[in-house]
């Protein structure tokens, strides 16, 4: 068990900032559930300063990934060019507490689709 | 008295306890999570072990009466004693220790006496939970485990020895593979370990996949090992277990140390898996679990059971499996000469030390159960009065032997109890705030109804503290009534309180070992009672 | 201005025409995000890289904007298309205006 102070992000207040970063990505077209994209999170991130996510959207234009439960929703956008064999990528992110991680892809049709993953940052420190 | 002791154990047989051979055609066996543990040693297991979502009321949470109905076990009869928790004391008294690593090596030879192929595998937990392990930093277990002929392993505990001596272990030391198919170099997010190992045997070709635990770097000091990644990755198991198959394996083994609950989905989300020989939560189940085509298989902890598994192999995959899972009643198997010298040489450097006796104990002292032990009792106890603190906190850790009542305590029980390599006794200032979060916190890490999510602990215990807890609620939720026992008074979330404790996994922490800690404490009472815990109130109905 | 800051790929250095390979980037960077207090309580100014782009023979791979909650040291995986022989180029765009590069030649054969 570990007493190090985490922040636990109250996830409604930061939600709006979240929709407007969706928004400007989308220039507020409709956004639909998740079919052609997927987001890999961990449930539980071994270390809140780096998380390590995965975004594919095969066909897509390009991918946004916010973090829903930080001060600052935004993380980061990948844009595909011709010579990406697939619309794939993986980073590390920083994540203030347990909360949402969301991803927004443009489809090469133009429309929108959004995913996300719950990654919990805990304390921990039991085991058996 | 003795009559009834010898009239239990004469319907024991050294021969019954093992069985007869088996119809597959290949046999394994399996050990897991013994945490160095090579004396026979009393083992109570828990009364209370709740399991969530679509693990509740299922095996392994099951526990006393309900147990015995779902196995058929009958009340007062040696399985009663080794598998569930009632009347244990007098049980303990009729039926004997359990355990020994010679005992054990009797086993693991007439098996191989009746099946000479078969496979001996280790699911992890081995090299820490005795002094002799902390005080060689796993030389003698590695070693120990070397010459009963294991032929593969997966690990948890293993790697709070820190990298350096993991790796010189694997280098130098370890005489069979060390598996890990999650375990990954963080940088650059590739395997860091060997994720399987093929055995023929019989004109079978079989896998067999290392799982190691998925939240060591959460549980445990990632400041230990920096440079790696664990996690479930469950993409990562399928495509071993396909690689496998593509192998030309026939039939594919997961040594596991997930936990069950982990293990159980991981059997319903990956296909192709044959058995799962499951580990790190401690359980111990009579009879596989099947979900799906794949069964789990339970053995228990602290060298009290080995599992004998014979698979008939068939056309290219698995017709059939028998389970066996054998107590090692330490009085009705005899220890193997051989490996009882082996053991005596690991223990000799430390004789006088181990065999010390530092007081008695009026009460049974165990440690598992989801809330509460009154081993974690006692050492809350003595961090309150030795560190002068108002609560104690005290992790809720699976392993640790138990005593009887009557028994003395020797300091060889005290690090069956505390030996880790993080032991520092830390005490510092928390504000009640913090406090709900903490426990918040581990309640979801045990309660999550998704098992992903679960890590396979028990609550950290307290002392100094009451709350009541309300599983099936949600993080933030579930504890309330939070109480600090000294004053009545409700915790309050702006104030700070002095908290004691152990295990911490930040680095730097400061104190004194535990160990140091809880002999001071049964040295000042001589002999210790603990009464019934009270303090930690359950709402489980909705 | 960041010190130190080195960047590292993994490239295979040969290709089948048409091969997917998969690219792995890691540049170290402390990513300062701008929110942080050094010990005095003042706050430690932003100085993050804000872009990383993947070019091969001049031809977009992938372009990535980033902000502050991109972890220390960023780490980039993602898959390219190798037509015919040429050269990967590497570039991450520094708050302080500094870029830095890297390349690495593949040859198809
Ligand atoms: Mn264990
Ligand atoms: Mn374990």
């Amino acid at each position: 068990l570990g007493t190090a102070a985490l922040v636990f992000g109250p996830r409604i207040a930061w939600a709006t900032a979240t929709d407007d970063a969706i928004a400007e990505f989308t220039g507020g077209a409709d956004v639909a559930e998740a079919t052609g994209l997927t987001l890999t999170a961990p449930e539980i991130a071994e270390n809140g300063n780096t998380v390590p996510i995965e975004v594919d959207a095969p066909g897509a234009e390009s991918i946004i990934v916010l973090a829903s439960g930080n001060p600052n929703p935004d993380v980061g956008t990948f844009a595909f060019g011709p010579l990406a064999a697939s619309q794939m990528a993986s980073t590390r992110i920083r994540l203030a507490g347990t909360q949402d991680v969301v991803a927004v892809a443009k489809m090469a049709d133009g429309t929108f689709q959004r995913a996300s993953q719950e990654v919990k940052v805990t304390i921990g420190g039991c085991g058996g | 008295g003795n009559w009834s002791r010898l009239a239990a154990q004469q319907s024991l047989t050294q021969e019954g306890l093992i069985g007869e051979s088996g119809s597959g055609n290949v046999t394994l066996i399996h050990i897991t999570d013994i945490h160095a543990q090579t004396q026979p040693i009393w083992f109570r297991e828990p009364s209370i072990n709740l399991g969530v979502g679509q693990a509740e009321g299922q095996p392994p949470h099951l526990t006393g009466k309900a147990f015995r109905q779902l196995y058929g076990i009958d009340d007062g009869s040696a399985l009663d004693y080794a598998l569930t928790y009632e009347d244990f004391t007098a049980l303990a008294r009729e039926y004997g220790r359990m355990g020994g690593l010679d005992r054990i090596a009797t086993v693991v030879k007439a098996i191989r006496a009746q099946s000479p192929e078969a496979i001996l595998l280790d699911g992890g937990d081995t090299w820490q939970g005795s002094l002799p392990a902390h005080r060689t930093q796993g030389a003698d277990m590695v070693h120990l485990f070397n010459a009963l002929g294991a032929e593969a392993m997966t690990s948890h505990w293993e790697f709070t020895l820190g990298i350096e001596r993991v790796t010189e272990i694997i280098e130098s030391e370890l005489q069979m593979p060390f598996l890990g198919a999650n375990i990954f170099d963080a940088m650059w997010d590739e395997p860091a370990y060997e994720a399987m190992t093929s055995f023929e045997r019989g004109g079978t070709k079989i896998a067999v996949i290392g799982q190691a635990f998925p939240y060591l770097p959460i549980a445990n000091p990632s400041w230990m090992f920096p440079d790696l990644s664990f996690g479930v990755r469950q993409e990562r198991m399928a495509s071993v277990v396909q690689e496998a198959r593509d192998g030309g394996a026939e039939v594919v083994v997961v040594l596991s140390h997930n936990g069950f609950d982990v293990d159980r989905k991981m059997a319903a989300d990956v296909p192709g898996i044959d058995v799962i020989l499951t580990g790190h939560t401690h359980d111990a189940l009579p009879e596989p679990v099947q979900i799906g085509e794949t069964f789990l298989i339970a053995s228990g902890s602290h060298g009290k059971f080995v599992s004998r598994v014979d698979l008939d192999v068939r056309d290219g995959r698995m017709q059939g499996l028998e389970h066996r899972l054998i107590p090692i009643f330490s009085d009705v198997i005899a220890p193997d000469p051989e490996m009882t010298a082996l053991v005596e040489e690991t223990r000799a450097p430390f004789k006088e030390e181990l065999t010390e006796e530092i007081g008695k104990t009026d009460s049974l002292l165990y440690r598992r159960g989801n809330f509460n032990g009154t081993w974690d009792d006692l050492i809350c106890d003595a961090l309150l009065e030795q560190r002068d603190a108002e609560i104690a906190l005290s992790p809720g850790f699976r392993w640790g032997a138990s005593l009887l009542p009557g028994d003395p305590i020797t300091r060889e029980d005290i690090f069956n109890a505390t030996a880790m390599s993080y032991p520092a006794a830390y005490r510092n200032e928390m504000s009640g705030e913090m406090l709900k979060i903490v426990l918040e916190d581990v309640a979801d890490n045990l309660f999550n109804p998704d098992p992903y999510y679960q890590q396979g602990g028990d609550m950290v215990r307290v002392g100094g503290l009451g709350y009541r807890i309300d599983i099936m609620q949600k993080q933030g939720d579930r504890i309330s009534d939070m109480v600090l026992l000294a004053s009545g008074e409700a915790i309050d979330p702006s104030r700070n309180y002095v908290i004691a404790g152990w295990a911490s996994v930040n680095e730097g922490t400061e104190g004194p070992p535990i160990w140091n800690v809880v002999e001071a404490h049964i040295r000042d009472r001589g002999t210790v009672s603990v009464a019934e815990n009270t303090t930690v109130a359950l709402k489980s109905e909705n | 201005m960041a010190e130190n800051v080195t960047p590292r790929v993994r490239v295979p250095s040969k290709a089948s025409a048409g091969e997917e390979i998969t690219i792995k980037t890691l540049i170290s960077h402390p990513m300062e995000s701008g929110q942080r207090k050094d010990k005095e309580g003042n706050i430690i100014p932003r100085s993050i890289i804000h872009r990383f782009v993947t070019t091969f023979n001049g031809e977009t791979v992938i372009d990535v904007t980033m902000e502050p909650a991109i972890s220390t040291n960023p780490y980039f995986e993602f898959v390219a298309k190798v037509p015919e022989s040429g050269t990967f180029e590497f570039t991450w765009f520094d708050d302080d205006g500094s870029e830095y590069t890297e390349s690495k030649d593949v040859t198809v054969g």
